[in-house]
C-alpha cells in the first residue's frame, strides 16, 4: 500500500540538500506579486522537522529586523521552494528547538557542528 | 452511470500550479462486468460489477454457479451499478480507471471507521458542561420536557455506537488519474479506514451543490 503512495508522490519529489535540525539555511521561494514573479529568500535555523514522505516540512526561524521572530514552514516538495542553501551545521542534542523561541541575543545561539554527522 | 469498486490505500499530498492538494489514493478497479440486469427479466437496467479475484476454493457453491454462468474468474466483492443502456457492456468485459478524468466529480461511498461507544460530546458535537462547581452531569443535559410529552422523545441524541456506517461524500473531485497503478488520485478524504472497499461512481450532482448552483464544492454543515 505504501509503494501506491509512493507511486503518487514520485512525480512531486525534488532534490533537497541534507538537513539537521540546527542548521542555517538560505530558503529561496518563488513569490508570486501582481502578476510578476520574484525570488525571495528567508534565512534562519531549522529547529524542527516534521511528517513523513510526501508531506516533510521543515519549520526556520529567524529574528527580524525589529527584533521580532518570525518562523515559516516549508514543505520538502514544494515547487515553490526553489533552493535550500546549508550555510553552517549546528550542534544540537535535542530533534525540537522550541526553547529558542523563549531565548534571544547571545543565549540564542548555536554552536557549530564542523565533523560530519554520524 | 460510471462506477468502480476499489480499496482506500491512503492519503498524501501532491501539488498543482504550486498550490499544496490534499489527497486520498484509492486502488480503483480493474472491475469486472459478472451479470447484466434489464428491464424484461429484472424490472430495472443494472450490471452488476466485481472487484478483487478470489481463489476458487474461497467461493461457496452457489457463488461458483454465478461466475461460471458469468464464464468470469470469482471475485470477492460484487456491486450492481443502475445504467441507462445495458447494450455497451458485455459480460466478461474489464471496466479500468481510465473511464475517470482529472477534473470530473465523483461520489464515493464506504463505510466509516467505527469509533465504538461514545458520548454526544464526541458523537452528536455537543458542547459539553463545566466539569468542576459541583456539576453531576458534565456532558449532556435534558433530553426531554415534563409531564407532557412525559417521555424521551425518540431520536433523542444520546450517548451510543459511533461510526462503521455506510456513508457517501459528494462532490470530490478527480486529482490524477495513474493508469498504470490503476489508481484515483481522489482530492479530499474519503470515508472508511485504510484498504476498506470503497465505491466510486461519477457525481449523481455532476458537481454541484443544491444550495449554491455555481460553487462545485461541498458545504459541510453541522447537523
Amino acid at each position: 500500500m505504501d509503494q501506491l503512495i509512493r507511486a503518487v508522490e514520485m512525480p512531486y519529489k525534488k532534490e533537497r540538500p541534507k538537513l539537521a535540525i540546527g542548521d542555517l539555511v538560505k530558503v529561496t521561494t518563488a513569490v508570486i506579486e501582481g502578476g510578476k514573479e520574484r525570488e525571495q529568500i528567508f534565512e534562519g535555523i531549522i529547529i524542527a522537522m516534521s511528517g513523513s514522505s510526501g508531506g516533510r516540512t521543515f519549520t526556520v526561524r529567524k529574528i527580524s529586523h525589529n527584533g521580532i521572530g518570525v518562523e515559516k514552514i516549508f514543505p520538502f516538495n514544494c515547487p515553490t521552494v526553489k533552493a535550500i542553501k546549508v550555510v553552517r551545521h549546528g550542534k544540537v542534542r535535542r530533534a525540537k528547538l522550541y526553547y529558542i523561541r523563549a531565548l534571544k541575543g547571545k543565549k540564542a545561539r548555536i554552536k557549530e557542528r564542523r565533523e560530519p554527522k554520524k | 452511470m460510471k462506477a468502480l469498486l476499489g480499496k482506500k490505500i491512503g492519503m498524501t499530498m501532491i501539488y498543482k500550479d504550486g498550490v499544496a492538494v490534499p489527497v486520498t489514493v484509492v486502488k480503483a478497479g480493474p472491475c469486472i462486468v459478472v451479470q447484466k440486469k434489464t428491464v424484461e427479466t429484472d424490472g430495472y437496467n443494472a450490471i452488476q460489477i466485481g472487484f478483487e479475484e478470489l481463489s476458487q476454493k474461497r467461493v461457496n457453491k452457489p457463488m461458483s454457479g454465478h461466475f461460471k454462468k458469468a464464464g468470469t474468474e470469482p471475485v470477492r466483492y460484487l456491486r450492481e451499478v443502475r445504467i441507462d443502456n445495458v447494450d455497451d457492456y458485455k459480460i466478461g468485459q474489464i471496466i479500468d480507471v481510465s473511464i475517470f478524468k482529472e477534473g470530473e466529480f465523483v461520489d464515493v461511498s464506504g463505510k466509516t471507521k467505527g469509533k465504538g461507544f461514545q458520548g454526544p460530546v464526541k458523537r452528536w458535537n455537543f458542547a459539553g458542561h463545566v466539569k468542576t462547581h459541583g456539576t453531576k452531569y458534565p456532558r449532556h443535559g435534558s433530553t426531554g420536557m415534563h409531564t407532557y410529552p412525559g417521555k424521551v422523545l425518540k431520536g433523542t441524541k444520546m450517548p451510543g455506537r459511533m461510526g462503521n456506517v455506510n456513508m457517501t461524500i459528494l462532490n470530490l473531485e478527480i486529482a490524477k488519474v495513474d493508469k498504470d497503478n490503476s489508481l484515483l488520485v481522489i482530492k479530499g478524504a474519503v470515508p472508511g479506514a485504510r484498504g476498506s472497499l470503497v465505491y466510486v461512481r461519477s457525481a449523481v450532482r455532476g458537481g454541484k451543490t443544491s444550495s449554491s448552483p455555481s460553487r462545485p464544492k461541498q458545504q459541510l454543515r453541522r447537523k
